[in-house]
């Protein structure tokens, strides 16, 4: 069943490309603007650069959030799925997983490219991804609560980073965290393994808020 | 008697018309009390001067303001487990006192800043999460805002303010390690003279103040959405109780 899920999703990514490679570009966009808008010192870039390679993250999976349960809320088949009779989580924690390869697992793959532009050492480009590979769960897992409660909802998009972005605060301060670590040249493994309990609670709690939260919103 | 007679939002109503005199002059007296013996009684402090009164009204404010929040969440909770429409009125009722406590404690505690830090805004680990709290409180409140059916409204917001509760500890502690990370010595908000009697007591005057004002305040919102919300409630209104 979870695979399935996962299978589908992925394969409706796969028709809408355009669709991924939007919040890519986007991220990419947003990571750009940064030097333009502060000035091109690169001490001043480095320092700055975990921040504004997380945040940019963050709003990119804003722009993708949304249609993790919206399309197949307007065909349908999310009512079907909720017939189904496997447990809701796992449906949620299938799309949810599709939704980080899809959305997510981009970036952490073009973030190292994106922090070259900030003059990041090797090392540093290479805590930067792990920092992402780690974080970006959290972020589809918080968000998918977040896009089931604003399914069908006027101003759906700006609403859903109301609830959702206060909620990835802890992912952004130990995301970021990690990096700067790693920047000043001190051991950013705290901060790594700090984010990873943050990904093993959110991974316990999220689905099943979820899941209520699609319940409550397919009434 | 069945005190679970009251859980109807009709039953109620009248109730809380009855009560809310019972709060809102108590907690008017108090307030007097409290900011007359703040501001006049209690002695200046050495190292801040006079403008730590403000102290008295923000301390109080950021207590309500995360302690409401809890509560809230409780209430939706309640509301959304066992299907008890009057526990979710109330918590959307708590939610704009709480947002407003979090907002006044903020900002009283930009004007405390000023005079003795200097500043209007430091990212203190504690201001920071009281900010985060009010980005919560605007999230909780926009998204029932959003959803027309009062029912749907409810059960979401309650979602939202379940994960937010298991969030607020994680945020809390975060933000204090993020901060200790970023600046050496964090500023400490009292350097822990002893607290003398007179302010401790007008301290706890003005806490109870706002607590009866909060239960004032929301039972009159609570009054408000059941007869938004409740037809049968209306009556009530007419008759006047």
């Amino acid at each position: 069943m979870l695979r399935w899920i996962v299978w589908r999703d992925l394969m409706l990514a796969w028709r809408r490309r355009a669709d991924m490679l939007s919040t890519v570009f986007f991220f990419v966009i947003v990571v750009s603007l940064f030097p333009l808008g502060i000035g091109p010192e690169t001490q001043l870039l480095r320092t700055i650069a975990p921040g504004v390679v997380w945040v940019a993250a963050l709003l990119a999976s804003m722009l993708s959030l949304g249609r993790l349960f919206a399309n197949d809320y307007q065909d349908g088949t999310l009512e079907q799925l909720l017939l189904t009779p496997q447990p809701l989580f796992l449906v949620v924690l299938g799309k949810t997983f599709a939704h980080w390869i899809v959305a997510e697992l981009p970036l952490v793959l073009i973030a190292p490219l994106v922090g070259v532009q900030f003059d990041l050492s090797r090392e540093t480009l290479w805590i930067l991804f792990l920092s992402l590979l780690v974080g970006t769960p959290v972020l589809s897992l918080i968000g998918s609560v977040g896009a089931a409660l604003t399914l069908g909802l006027r101003g759906g998009g700006v609403l859903i980073s109301l609830l959702v972005l206060p909620l990835y605060i802890p992912a952004l301060i130990f995301g970021a965290g990690a990096v700067e670590a790693s920047v000043m040249g001190t051991s950013p493994s705290a901060h790594l393994s700090l984010l990873g309990a943050f990904a093993i609670v959110s991974l316990l709690f999220s689905p099943w808020a979820t899941a209520a939260a699609l319940r409550i919103s397919l009434e | 008697m069945n005190i679970y007679k009251y859980a109807s939002p009709a039953m109620f109503y009248p109730i809380a018309g009855k009560l809310i005199p019972w709060f809102a002059i108590p907690a008017a007296l108090l307030f007097a009390t409290g900011l007359f013996v703040g501001f006049f009684i209690a002695p200046t402090d050495f190292q801040q001067g006079d403008a730590y009164r403000i102290i008295f009204i923000h301390v109080p404010a950021a207590w309500m303001g995360m302690f409401l929040y809890v509560l809230m969440a409780i209430y939706a909770g309640i509301g959304w487990a066992f299907n008890a429409r009057l526990s979710s009125m109330m918590a959307s009722s708590l939610a704009i006192t709480g947002a407003m406590f979090t907002a006044i404690s903020l900002i009283t505690g930009a004007f405390w800043g000023k005079p003795t830090w200097g500043t209007w805004w430091v990212w203190d680990a504690r201001m920071t999460s009281t900010l985060i709290l009010l980005f919560l409180y605007i999230g909780f409140i926009s998204l029932q805002a959003a959803i027309d059916d009062a029912r749907r409204a409810d059960r979401a917001g309650a979602v939202l303010a379940l994960v937010g509760v298991i969030n607020v500890p994680i945020i809390y502690f975060s933000v204090q390690w993020w901060n200790t990370l970023h600046q050496g010595a964090t500023i400490r908000l009292l350097q822990k003279p002893t607290i003398r009697g007179s302010m401790l007591a007008a301290l706890l005057i003005m806490l109870a103040a706002c607590w009866l004002y909060s239960v004032a305040v929301v039972l009159i919102r609570l009054r408000c959405i059941i007869l938004e919300r409740e037809q049968s409630a209306s009556r009530f209104a007419e008759v006047g109780v």
